[in-house]
């Protein structure tokens, strides 16, 4: 299976990281994960999209972020943080309640397996 | 008015010459003046204070404190006078207003230009031209309170008695300085011209009460007598108080607390405008009659008075202030609230007090015995508060003070103790209120963020709902015990501004959660999916995922309904994030475990075991409130073998995550107690297992006492239970926490099964119809008919549902299963516990701890970025490698 879930143009000095199979990941729980020092929160959403933002939960510095709900607000999918419920788009990171936001990395999807672009 | 003050800003803003400020005087307002400028940065302002005393500004309003010991009155931040900007000149007294070459003239012969100069002279204690008078004492600096401290003890050493004090005027101050005078050792009578104490203050009935309450503590008063004369002895040592009535009382010591006269002296061979009874004239903006010449404090006068108290004073300084820095704010007005500071005795007056409005309404409650005396002053249509008096009893007084001005929410017989327990009716939140104190953000902050309106006027998009309400006001984003006050707000808010209130819980669902609730269980439906599909509220909301609020609270009901374990079936994703752990995370990602000890009562076994499980795992232990033991600092991969050792042992979970039955406390009943009448322990523990796992709207707590001594507290429960030697009797509706409500008695003398049918039955009609995050408390306050409805249906099966209500129960007790003994059964259940989907067992490297008194706590952020030492985490686990390409990539 060879499937292109979602792919954003990755700055030159990336790479991509394989983090697990995309079988792992259930639909709307999220799961952290560890690339190189990095944490990042993986989310399945319907339709085999896959998000990757910061596991590191802004406001507290927690690494919680993938325990936190999946919704959307209007047509944006969100997460909201466990600890005090600020509101992210999955997209791009930011903070839809107004603060700092999430990094946001391009994710894609490799004969089932799922790949994480990160700085090399 | 502003332009000039801005031109003039203009004029000598120029930094190579700082606009010069000279204050006349060291008293509180000069202070609080100074501070307002030195808040706001000292660019371009050079500010000189002349100070007659020798203390750098003091909190006069403390003054009998200083009577009582020595204290250090000193105000606000020593900092503020090393300022370079700011010179502090003690001990200059001003004798010469200079208005033509703008400068004023020290006794010591220094002129100090200006462009600016404020009177801050404030007032002189008034002595009473009676023969004599010059032997008397005043009370009004921190040098007469040392007087008064040092001559107190010379003459009680003189006497070799306690010396008599005679203190002339029944007002604040002079029940003040008889106090003090009193703690001082000496024997203190107030003197009173008019017929009661604090007649400026209190009407005759709440000046007798308050007689009544200061002469039981030992001070004598005379009221309705002038004095006429102070007689001394030849070496002209005073002797006592001669009284219009002929009446001599010994004093040794006599000081004078009739009043203050504005020290209006150098305004006054200035030219000033000095109001009829004296103090500089000033408009709204504390200008005097002079450009450039401002007033504030007790030498001014506004509307031709001149006040001795501290809060007007100080809005007089900030007014100033804003004023020489080119702003517009103005001077509201007196504000002549007072409260006295008599330890012991309570006596509040604030508004149109001795009801001078015309047509104005008393409503009055006396109780001589307990010396209390109540008075509201109402307009005439008796909803709209003026003022009122409170003696004897001040607990309603903070609540109410806010409201002056506006309609009452209740009867205004309500808010005085005589209607019972002293509860203030429920009301409307005064803007000044704190509602959210974590972010200490005020009721009217969150008004305003409702309309749109910042808090510094400006306008922006309204918040109509409460995630923009929450991120626009910022209140309820921390602990969020507010969130349900703040809803409340915006709901009364938008039906104020004529906006139909959403009932819907959030922008998925259109409806509430016993709307939800109903037809979840009319269809039968499972899944949140399906729900959505089905309600919906638009065709965006049907195609999105739900949201942080619809989630958890479907959720919920789904446990309710179907009583199956909370993370199967895609429910997991609907849990919050305590549900989604089926334990509790702490600020730092870590969770806390509370194992289920029914009705408080364990075994040394299973505490061995609990110790052992702590001692394993590193974990910091707390007792909780609720006579359970709380293990914090276990990480989300810990947590299925912390309870596979919990399990084993005969431990359950405590639900402490849900929200669900947390905990039944219980005292040790008649087992044990000599005056217990039940056996409320074995209560407990039925009902415990009774009602654990129950999913409802909020947490919700019970207790069970052995008698009416009520060492449960159980009335501070959401089911309440307490013995009587008939049975046991039931009250609903009681909660701790950020705000408090006692539960109210539903039914008495019960006998074991009636009693637990009746909760049954509340408890299930509560998870039916209340809203989410709505505790018992404040539903019974939202259902019309409140108690008595609950009454109704409960006992009296009104709504023909108590059948329903108790099989629903009964399939709750039937289905519940220990949710981690169900969790440790099923290997697809524990994959939700792992740390990394790459790494399912290696630690979160992030989690930095620290040793505090013997266990492990979570370092601060300014521990971990000082370097502190990472404690308790055990060696790093490789990472593991996915199946699949590119393994190389993962190494860490």
């Amino acid at each position: 299976m060879t499937e292109l879930i979602l792919q954003r143009p990755a700055p030159s000095s990336t790479r991509w990281a394989a983090v697990c199979r995309l079988d792992d990941l259930e639909e709307c729980w999220g799961e952290a994960a560890l690339v190189g020092r990095e944490q990042i929160a993986l989310f399945r959403l319907p339709g085999d999209q896959v998000h990757a933002v910061g596991n590191i939960d802004p406001r507290t510095r927690a690494a919680v972020m993938a325990r936190g709900i999946v919704g959307s607000r209007g047509s944006l999918a969100t997460i909201a943080s466990p600890l005090h419920k600020e509101v992210y788009d999955l997209a791009s990171g930011a903070c839809l309640s107004g603060g700092e936001g999430l990094g946001a990395y391009p994710v894609r999807c490799v004969d089932g397996v799922v790949e994480v672009c990160i700085a090399a | 008015m502003s332009e000039t003050r801005s031109a003039r800003h203009a004029e000598t803003g120029a930094a190579s010459q700082p606009r010069r400020v000279v204050v006349v005087g060291g008293g509180p307002a000069a202070h609080r003046f100074v501070e307002a400028l030195w808040r706001r940065g000292m660019d371009g302002l050079h500010i000189t204070v002349l100070a007659e005393e020798t203390h750098a500004p003091y909190d006069r309003v403390a003054l009998s404190t200083a009577l009582t010991g020595e204290v250090d009155l000193g105000l606000g931040e020593p900092l503020m006078w090393r300022e370079p900007a700011i010179r502090l000149v003690t001990g200059e007294r001003a004798v010469r207003l200079d208005l033509a070459a703008r400068c004023v003239e020290g006794a010591s012969g220094e002129k100090y230009a200006y462009d600016d100069v404020v009177l801050a002279t404030g007032s002189d204690a008034v002595r009473l031209p009676l023969p004599g008078a010059e032997h008397a004492a005043v009370y009004r600096t921190l040098d007469d309170v040392q007087w008064l401290r040092s001559e107190t003890s010379r003459l009680a050493a003189g006497l070799g008695r306690e010396p008599h004090a005679v203190v002339i005027g029944g007002g604040l101050l002079g029940l003040e300085a008889a106090g003090g005078l009193q703690q001082l050792g000496a024997a203190s009578t107030v003197v009173n011209r008019a017929g009661w104490l604090m007649n400026a203050q209190l009407d005759q009935g709440g000046g007798q009460a308050l007689g009544r309450l200061i002469s039981a503590k030992g001070l004598g008063i005379h009221c309705g007598g002038a004095p006429v004369a102070i007689q001394t002895d030849d070496d002209g040592g005073v002797t006592g108080v001669a009284l219009g009535d002929g009446t001599v009382l010994p004093a040794d010591l006599v000081v004078f607390a009739v009043g203050i006269r504005p020290r209006d002296e150098l305004a006054r061979a200035a030219g000033l405008e000095i109001a009829p009874r004296g103090g500089v004239v000033i408009s709204a903006a504390c200008e005097t009659s002079m450009p450039g010449v401002w007033a504030i404090g007790e030498v001014a006068s506004y509307d031709g008075v001149s006040m001795g108290l501290v809060a007007p004073a100080n809005a007089m300084a900030e007014v100033c202030a804003d004023g020489i820095l080119g702003g517009v704010s103005t001077f509201p007005g007196f504000d002549t609230a007072t409260k006295l500071k008599l330890s012991g005795v309570e006596v509040a007056s604030f508004g149109d007090a001795l009801a001078e409005t015309e047509g104005s309404l008393e409503i009055v409650y006396a109780d001589p015995a307990r010396g209390l005396y109540q008075k509201l002053v109402v307009t005439d249509d008796a909803r709209t508060l003026l003022g009122g008096i409170f003696v004897g009893d001040a607990a309603p007084y903070s609540a109410l003070r806010p409201l002056l001005g506006r309609e009452l929410p209740a009867e205004p017989g309500a808010y005085l103790s005589s209607a019972g327990g002293g509860d203030a009716p429920p009301s409307e939140l005064p803007d000044d209120v704190i509602l959210c104190s974590c972010n200490n953000v005020t009721a009217g902050a969150c008004r305003s963020a409702v309309h749109g309106l910042g808090t510094d006027g400006s306008e922006g998009e309204p918040a109509l709902d409460m995630p923009s309400l929450k991120a626009c006001s910022r209140a309820g984003t921390q602990c969020g015990s507010c969130v349900p006050m703040l809803k409340k707000l915006l709901d009364s808010e938008l039906t104020k501004a004529g906006r139909t209130v959403p009932k819907g819980i959030c922008e998925h669902f259109a409806m509430s959660r016993p709307e939800l609730f109903e037809a979840i269980q009319a269809l039968d439906l499972a899944s949140f999916q399906e729900i959505l599909l089905r309600f919906g509220a638009s065709e965006e909301a049907k195609a999105g995922h739900g949201c942080d609020i619809c989630k958890p609270a479907i959720g919920s009901i789904l446990a309710t309904q179907r009583g199956e374990y909370v993370l199967d079936g895609g429910r997991g994703t609907l849990q919050d994030t305590n549900d989604r752990a089926l334990a509790n995370m702490q600020r730092n990602g870590t969770y806390s475990v509370v194992p289920r000890i029914p009705g408080g009562e364990i075994t040394p076994q299973k505490l061995a075991v609990i110790a052992q499980v702590a001692e394993q795992f590193g974990l910091y232990v707390k007792l909780t409130g609720a006579l359970r033991i709380d293990l914090f600092g276990a990480r989300l991969e810990q947590l299925p073998e912390i309870w596979k050792i919990l399990v084993e042992a005969g431990f359950e979970s405590g639900q402490a995550y849900g929200k669900a039955l947390r905990n039944v406390k219980s005292c040790v009943g008649s087992t044990w107690c000599r005056f217990g009448v039940q056996d409320s322990v074995a209560m407990a523990i039925d009902l415990e297992l009774r009602y654990r796992g129950l999913r409802a709207p909020h947490k919700f707590k019970m207790g069970v006492s052995g008698c009416a001594r009520e060492c449960a507290e159980a009335r501070s429960k959401d089911v309440g239970v307490i013995a009587t030697d008939q049975g046991w009797n039931l009250y609903v509706g009681g909660n701790g926490g950020f705000q408090p409500a006692h539960a109210q008695l539903l039914a008495q003398d019960l006998d074991g099964p009636t009693l637990i049918r009746y909760i049954d039955r509340y408890l299930m009609y509560y998870i039916r119809t209340a809203d989410r995050m709505q505790r018992t408390a404040r539903w019974m306050d939202d259902l019309e008919g409140g108690l008595d409805h609950v009454r109704d249906v409960v006992i009296d099966d009104s709504l023909g549902i108590a059948a329903d209500l108790e099989a629903a129960m009964a399939r709750h007790v039937e289905h519940y299963e220990d949710e981690w003994a169900a969790t440790l059964k099923d290997p697809d259940r524990l994959r939700r516990f792992r740390s990394f989907v790459n790494a399912p067992d290696a630690a979160d490297q992030s989690i930095v701890l620290v040793e505090e008194r013997g266990q492990r706590r979570p370092a601060t952020q300014e521990e971990i970025d000082a370097g502190a030492a990472r404690v308790g985490l055990g060696a790093v686990i490789p990472v593991r490698v996915p199946t699949g390409p590119a393994p190389g990539s993962l190494e860490d």
